[in-house]
């Protein structure tokens, strides 16, 4: 394996509601921003790859518009993930590794206040068993917040407290859309979105975009003096049909930390791609993360920006390593409903 | 400047304007859903999925051999949507909810109407409710009641 490494990270401050700002105005800043902390430009990167849902713009190859933000003449090599801009990070990674680029521009944007996320969700689900019912994403992630609450996995109380907690972690996150601090009470009295989850176990809508770069060891202290090493990713998908899943725990994610080799591996800090108060509880249980600090950006209760949520857990990974001296970190992304698809991201900085 | 009937002009339509094929098995599957029958596909070591699959997930093996199950079954999740939102089929409460009908390993998932929160629970035993008309999709069934 090529070593491979994170050297810059930018992102938007997450809106609730970006307006008049279409996509290429979101994602102009953060590429720029990325471009001149850098020092660099558009002919300094090999391959581009960005991370986008067409279904949220409401157009067929919506994403090509996003390329409007970078210089595209001359000619450059690009690609797009109808995904989570991490699993752009992880072509990106491939590519590098193929020996076809040295350096890569990754980039995710979306805006889902303009429609209605949950009707758009559930059109992205399995078009003869599961669209025709209309699931709306809560519903879905609450079937499996039932699961594990029923089986004592993890307790009305730890969601409650991922709840105040990412909002406590908010003050980390400059560009955190919520972070007015809530008791019990607040939670408690909130009504049932879909029970048993309530609006407070939900994330917020949200707009935004998030630009990352990586870069071969050959290339990586051209650009920074502190690359932020890829020890390790991996991703593994489970069954599209729900039913056959044992929502209780994740075959997929056990089989990425054996192949990730994590076992013995003493995490500093760690990111999760969790949209729902129940999911953090009940992956530092399954990640062996109880004595990690965890989603210290807040995470996504605090700034959901679809097709970004993924790779800005591991930006936020890579700038906790980054600021703080710290070793290792674990940044984890999701795709599909119960957490069905993940990635699993090691990351080292090298003393 | 031109005129503005000098524009060209497409129509745009904002729809899942296109066709899908079921396939051989779920074609049995939606076949059956017309005639208030519910399959499932059954594996070699005789696991059955409902709603039929098409291969086994773990294995991988191809399913082929169809079993009757249901229309019974029991609750494994459920959520209950106290204020449905537009697009939801059912516009008073009503669960979405992961049901094991008897006979099949696995769940399928479907809605869960005439009834209150209170009365479900994982375990609760429901039955499917079919809709007046049959247009061979998974809507034939209209949801599950609770089990007289």
């Amino acid at each position: 394996m090529k070593r491979v490494a994170i050297v810059g990270y930018a992102q938007h401050p997450i809106l609730k509601n970006a307006g008049a700002l279409n996509e290429v105005e979101l994602i102009m800043p953060v590429v720029h921003q990325l471009f001149n902390d850098l020092g660099i430009s558009q002919k300094d990167i090999d391959f581009t790859c960005s991370g986008s849902c067409d279904y949220l713009q409401g157009a067929a190859f919506a994403f090509v518009e996003g390329l409007s933000a970078i210089q595209t003449n001359p000619p450059i090599k690009e690609s797009h993930v109808e995904m989570d801009a991490a699993w752009a990070m992880y072509e990106s990674m491939l590519k590098i590794q193929m020996g076809d680029a040295e350096t890569a521009l990754i980039y995710g944007f979306g805006k889902s206040s303009p429609g209605d996320l949950d009707a758009i969700i559930s059109l992205q689900m399995d078009p003869y068993y599961i669209s025709p019912l209309w699931p709306d994403r809560v519903s879905l992630a609450a079937l499996q917040a039932r699961v594990l609450l029923n089986q004592n996995i993890i307790t009305q109380e730890q969601m409650l407290a991922t709840v105040m907690e990412a909002r406590t972690n908010s003050k980390n996150n400059k560009n955190a859309l919520i972070t007015d601090l809530i008791d019990e009470s607040d939670y408690l009295n909130n009504p049932m979105v879909s029970s048993p989850l309530n609006k407070l176990d939900c994330p917020p809508i949200s707009d935004g975009s998030s630009a990352m770069i990586i870069a071969s060891e050959e290339k990586a202290y051209e650009f920074t003096d502190h690359p932020i090493w890829i020890e390790g990713i991996d991703h593994r998908i489970e069954s599209s049909n729900l039913g056959s899943r044992n929502l209780a725990t994740s075959n997929t994610l056990q089989a990425s930390m054996k192949q990730l080799n994590l076992k013995n591996i003493k995490f500093d800090v760690a990111e999760l791609h969790t949209q729902f108060s129940h999911e953090v509880p009940f992956l530092k249980f399954l990640l062996n993360l109880q004595d990690v600090p965890t989603n210290l950006s807040g995470g996504p209760l605090v700034g959901n920006v679809m097709m970004c949520a993924g790779l800005d857990a591991v930006g936020k990974t890579y700038e906790s390593l980054k600021d703080n001296q710290l070793t290792h970190g674990l940044a984890h992304a999701t795709s599909g409903p119960c957490l069905q698809h993940n990635m699993l991201v090691h990351l080292e900085a090298k003393k | 400047m031109s005129d503005s009937k000098d524009l060209l002009r497409a129509p745009f339509e904002l729809a899942y304007n296109y066709k899908r094929s079921s396939g051989p098995v779920m074609s049995e599957f939606f076949e059956a859903l017309g005639q208030q029958k519910i399959l499932g596909t059954k594996s070699r070591a005789g696991k059955v999925f409902s709603p039929a699959a098409e291969f086994d997930p773990e294995t991988h093996e191809s399913l082929k051999e169809m079993v009757e199950v249901g229309p019974g079954g029991s609750v494994e999740s459920f959520s209950w949507i106290e204020v449905p939102q537009n697009h939801h089929l059912i516009k008073d409460p009503f669960a979405f909810a992961l049901i094991k009908l008897d006979g099949a390993d696995s769940s399928m998932l479907h809605m869960i109407a005439d009834c209150n929160e209170a009365d479900l629970s994982i375990g609760t035993r429901v039955t499917a409710a079919w809709s007046e008309t049959s247009d061979k999709r998974i809507t034939d069934i209209k949801f599950f009641t609770l089990e007289k």
